[in-house]
């Protein structure tokens, strides 16, 4: 073929992955600063600041996470929190399944390895537009994994000169990361209804001093909340 | 916690963080999930990042706090203010932070 789009021309893959990729990174480097610069006063090795990046490679889990390590938790709790904030991939990646059918297994083991949020909106927008090229896909990954990662770093770089951060608000990170999710998760009246539930259930928790598990079952209850409203809804005449 | 157990603790977030992205991509590629649990798992994410994030802006210092100087939780409510507008990620975040960081730089 001579007029192939330009992006499926090897040194063209990276370029497009790139400028694509941009406004990913441009959330991801500020957020992965916060972030190790966070598990750096929490007591983590360097090591493992970024090995978590590496192979964790969630935002919200690994700040929460930070939390927990900074407080001594237990190594379960730890798990089962980062499980709970991570569910919500299940649902990204139930979504991308038909976008993606065709593709081999290892192929989907590699792009489910990276999939966020934020790559999971760029793609759905990619593929909405007739733009799936799989190489194009898995290199956009890639890169946006690696700004995460150097965010990272450049956090334990400039760790010490921030001192614990409040002054640059990094305690704000993460609230501020859940906010924005939120926002975009509020699509109609049951999935209110599962917000506002969770959030009153987890502030009664932790009034009781029902702290750990207490906001992981609250949210669970507040979805079944919505779920709940959701079903009632639908019965209703209209 | 010593960098072992640490590490340890990583893999396993990895493992279960790995398992809610491939799960559905390797186990159900063809198939689909009955349409009750898929109703059920789509109200998670908001009732979970909800439960996450009330305590952090209502209950900053550990008691319930809704008073003008809990700078976190109006800085909150600005940035989910944009979100909602404008569905973006990064220009909500740092809005919430340059409210929090100006507001202790100037108030102390």
């Amino acid at each position: 073929m001579q007029h192939q789009p330009p992006h499926i021309l090897g040194k063209g893959v990276f370029k497009a992955a790139l400028s694509l990729t941009l406004p990913i990174a441009m959330g991801y480097v500020p957020v992965g600063m916060a972030y190790g610069v966070l598990a750096g006063k929490a007591g983590l090795s360097a090591v493992n600041v970024l090995l978590m990046s590496v192979l964790v490679y969630a935002g919200s889990a690994q700040l929460v996470a930070v939390g927990l390590f900074a407080s001594g938790a237990a190594l379960a709790s730890i798990v089962a929190t980062t499980f709970a904030v991570n569910l919500r991939h299940v649902l990204f990646a139930a979504a991308m399944s038909p976008l993606l059918r065709g593709w081999r297994k290892r192929e989907l083991a590699a792009f489910a390895f990276e999939l966020t949020d934020e790559s999971f909106a760029l793609h759905a927008a990619r593929f909405g537009r007739g733009d799936r090229d799989k190489g194009l896909t898995l290199t956009i990954n890639v890169l946006a994994q690696a700004s995460w990662v150097g965010g990272t770093a450049l956090g334990l770089l400039v760790g010490d000169v921030m001192g614990d951060g409040r002054a640059f608000a990094l305690d704000f990170a993460l609230p501020g990361m859940f906010l924005a999710l939120l926002a975009g998760q509020l699509a109609g009246p049951s999935q209110v209804a599962a917000a506002v539930a969770g959030a009153g259930l987890s502030l009664g928790a932790a009034a009781l001093g029902i702290t750990g598990y207490g906001a992981l079952a609250a949210g669970l209850a507040g979805a079944a909340c919505g779920f709940g409203v959701e079903k009632w809804m639908m019965r209703k005449p209209v | 916690m010593d960098d072992a157990k640490a590490c340890l603790t990583i893999v396993a977030m990895a493992g279960v963080t790995y398992l809610t992205r491939s799960a559905p991509l390797l186990a159900l590629a063809g198939r689909t999930l009955s349409p009750w649990a898929i109703r059920l798992l789509a109200h998670v994410p908001a009732s979970v990042l909800a439960a996450l994030v009330a305590p952090a802006l209502l209950r900053p210092d550990g008691r319930f706090d809704v008073g003008l100087g809990n700078v976190v939780l109006w800085a909150g409510l600005a940035a989910f203010a944009l979100a909602v507008r404008t569905r973006g990620f990064f220009g909500p975040v740092a809005l919430g932070m340059g409210i929090v960081a100006a507001a202790r730089y100037f108030l102390g």
